[in-house]
């Protein structure tokens, strides 16, 4: 194959080239990995966060070491100190038209209200985004959807900073405002939509799964957990016999879970841990996920933020289906966009590193009058 | 370069290349069935032997080959379906798409075709090409007047793989319970089974399983070593050395007796690896087959046979340390 004095020449002149090609590839490989931690740093920084007894093997470890530098969105937050009233002043209902849900508030708190949800969700195109670009006389209107949609999020806000204290407050004071959804942004990201089927040709769980998407994480578990898990009241994430033993065959008996489901919890819990950046064991001791004997306290608030996110996709965001233009619906069906805990989280463990965001924002912790201190 | 004894490298020193070897032909016919035509490969001879065929397949390694084959095309062809016979799209999911075992509601019934009816077909192939390639391990060794031990050898895996795919679904009374033919999708399967029963660690067979599995690595390196290192006097002359012991035997022995006070012999090491290497699929077999028939949640079967100890301290991170200081907000 090779021309002949080239065989000729090799075989005239034997050299032992293993030898150098063994210590040129090693001395190359190590000078190689040696560039690429120098200029890219190294990846296997961690840092880690005990979670449980000693022997349990609990922690969560940050691999992302981004995640323990100070969120940058918290630095692009706008808040303004409220304006408290001397009482006697005009309250926005009377001086504007149509305020349904902040009629309440000064017109020097209505405004900063105002101002605030531009800055949070559209600093670019400021009022107009709902009042469209019109005279302040005409801001009473409800021509835009993006105006309707606004007043249920505002609605939603204080539904949640009022009834799932137990979940938002868990830890720490901190609520929740536009912002710690919106960040800047008209549309939140990490919102969802339905994919499911994801396969031609097949029924059943076959459909579901075995695709990498968005909505399996870019595993090959279901890419309905969302869908399953976080829209419906009456279902179940469990999936243990609580006893050694259990007479039953899997699907066709109530209440013995099949491998199937066991999936599909794993794909939830999977985007959970994802949601947070955090591991199974944030929560569970793993050696027996279900025990909740052996569970962190931040199992109780993972199961409050389920049924909070069940409760707001029900109740806020998918009745606002009709509202939506068809750009904001889903692309393959049309369906509202929904929350779950990355839309809030974003990755982190707790919504901007835990920076408290309703201070501020009396008016956003209640349906009710504001209470200024 | 230094002096290198011959051991001193993972690949094999010396290679025979020459008129390839055939085999027996007493009765001149014999050489009908051994196809392909035998060349030399310097790459297999670093690893092994250099000579590359023939291969004799006769009627069971016909059999198992085309079923084999049938059983991979209709996976393929379930994978290619399932993505809208789209081969860029086929490529880029690979290791993600899979023919999934029966949806849970069919039970032991057979369910339409593209919701498990395929996957039960295919099975079927896969079974019948596993067992003959098992019985062609037995035919062959027969033929070779061999002992059966690679074919019981084989046969502690097919156990398993029956466990899997047919003894343990039909105890449960449910295809669904069978293994997905997918890459991830089977190791998605693995968890899951763990997750579902209980934690499948806590399970004794799972532990003996991955003691011998364990087991198997350590003594294939230790007997490797062992053998590599006293190849200077002859230890690799195996065979010979354990009916006539020589000073490469001898040294072996001290080694290891001085060592840990104990040592294996020639012949015996042979049989402690091939007991490791059998027993890791039986005891897998045993644990797989017993979970969700017999015990359907292995830490508290655990807890009730006191092994799985309790461990005292708090749970979650606010005993052992804040947030904040998680995030480098405090000292």
């Amino acid at each position: 194959m090779l021309p002949k004095w080239f065989d000729q020449w090799n075989k005239s002149n034997p050299t032992n080239i293993f030898g150098p090609a063994i210590l040129v590839g090693a001395v190359g490989g190590a000078l190689f990995v040696a560039i690429l931690l120098i200029t890219w740093g190294n990846p296997a920084q961690t840092a880690s966060m005990q979670t449980g007894p000693a022997g349990t093997g609990m922690s969560v470890p940050e691999y992302n070491i981004a995640r323990l530098a100070p969120d940058p969105s918290i630095e692009d937050y706008y808040t303004e100190a409220p304006y408290v009233p001397e009482g006697g002043e005009p309250l926005a209902r009377d001086i504007y038209e149509n305020v349904q849900v902040l009629g309440d508030l000064t017109e020097d708190n209505f405004n900063r209200v105002m101002l605030a949800m531009t800055q949070w969700v559209s600093p670019e195109q400021g009022c107009a985004y709902c009042h469209g670009d019109v005279d302040l006389e005409e801001y009473g209107a409800d021509n835009l959807y993006t105006k309707v949609v606004s007043r249920r999020m505002i609605q939603m806000t204080q539904h949640i900073n009022e009834e799932w204290d137990s979940h938002v407050n868990a830890v720490a004071e901190v609520g929740v405002n536009c912002y710690t959804c919106h960040r800047g942004q008209n549309v939140p990201s990490d919102i969802w939509f339905n994919v499911t089927p994801v396969n031609q040709s097949v029924e059943g769980w076959a459909a579901v799964q075995n695709r990498a998407t968005s909505m399996s994480q870019s595993t090959s578990l279901p890419s309905s957990a969302l869908e399953v898990y976080l829209t419906d009241y009456d279902s179940l994430v469990n999936v243990h016999d609580l006893e050694s033993r259990v007479a039953g065959v899997p699907g066709l008996t109530e209440d013995v879970h099949t491998i199937q489901k066991t999936e599909m919890t794993y794909s939830l819990m999977n985007y959970f841990s994802n949601s947070l950046g955090v591991n199974c064991v944030f929560c569970h001791n793993s050696r027996a996920f279900y025990d909740t004997a052996q569970v962190t306290p931040q199992w109780s608030t993972a199961q409050l933020g389920r049924q909070m996110v069940i409760e707001l996709n029900q109740e806020f965001l998918i009745p606002l289906k009709d509202t939506y233009p068809a750009e904001r619906l889903g692309p393959i069906y049309a369906d509202a966009p929904k929350a779950a805990c990355r839309t809030c989280h974003k990755g982190y463990q707790r919504p901007l590193q835990g920076m408290n965001v309703t201070d501020d924002w009396p008016e956003l912790v209640t349906t009710e009058a504001p209470v200024y201190e | 370069m230094g002096i290198k004894a011959e051991y001193q490298n993972i690949f094999t020193q010396v290679q025979v290349q020459g008129t390839p070897e055939w085999g027996m032909d007493d009765n001149g016919t014999m050489l009908e069935e051994r196809v392909g035509n035998p060349w030399f490969s310097k790459l297999a001879g670093l690893f092994g032997n250099a000579q590359i065929g023939p291969i004799y397949l006769g009627w069971t390694g016909m059999v198992s080959l085309a079923t084999g084959l049938i059983w991979f095309v209709m996976v393929g062809l379930s994978m290619l379906a399932q993505v809208g016979y789209s081969f860029p799209e086929l490529l880029r999911q690979l290791f993600w798409l899979a023919l999934e075992p029966p949806s849970p509601e069919y039970g032991l019934s057979i369910p339409p075709l593209n919701e498990g009816g395929w996957y039960i077909i295919a099975s079927f192939f896969l079974l019948v090409s596993v067992m003959t390639w098992l019985l062609r391990s037995y035919l062959l060794a027969q033929q070779h007047r061999m002992g059966k031990h690679v074919f019981w050898a084989f046969a502690s895996a097919v156990w398993l793989f029956l466990v899997l795919g047919l003894f343990r679904p039909i105890l449960m009374g449910s295809w669904s319970e069978a293994v997905p033919y997918g890459i991830f999708p089977h190791l998605d399967w693995t968890t899951a089974f763990s997750i579902r029963y209980g934690n499948l660690y806590y399970n004794p067979f799972h532990c003996l399983s991955i003691v011998f599995l364990y087991g198997s690595v350590l003594l294939f390196c230790m007997h490797g070593a062992t053998i590599l290192a006293v190849t200077r006097y002859g230890g690799d002359r195996e065979l010979e050395q354990i009916y006539d012991r020589g000073t490469a035997t001898e040294r072996a022995a001290l080694f290891w007796r001085w060592t840990m006070g104990f040592n294996a012999t020639m012949e015996g090491i042979h049989r402690w690896a091939w007991w490791f290497a059998v027993l890791t699929p039986i005891t897998g077999g045993i644990g797989i087959l017993l979970t969700g028939t017999v015990v359907d949640n292995w830490f508290i079967w655990a807890q009730e046979h006191n092994f799985a100890p309790m461990y005292d301290g708090a749970y979650g991170y606010e005993d052992y340390g804040s947030y904040e200081a998680f995030i480098g907000k405090e000292n």
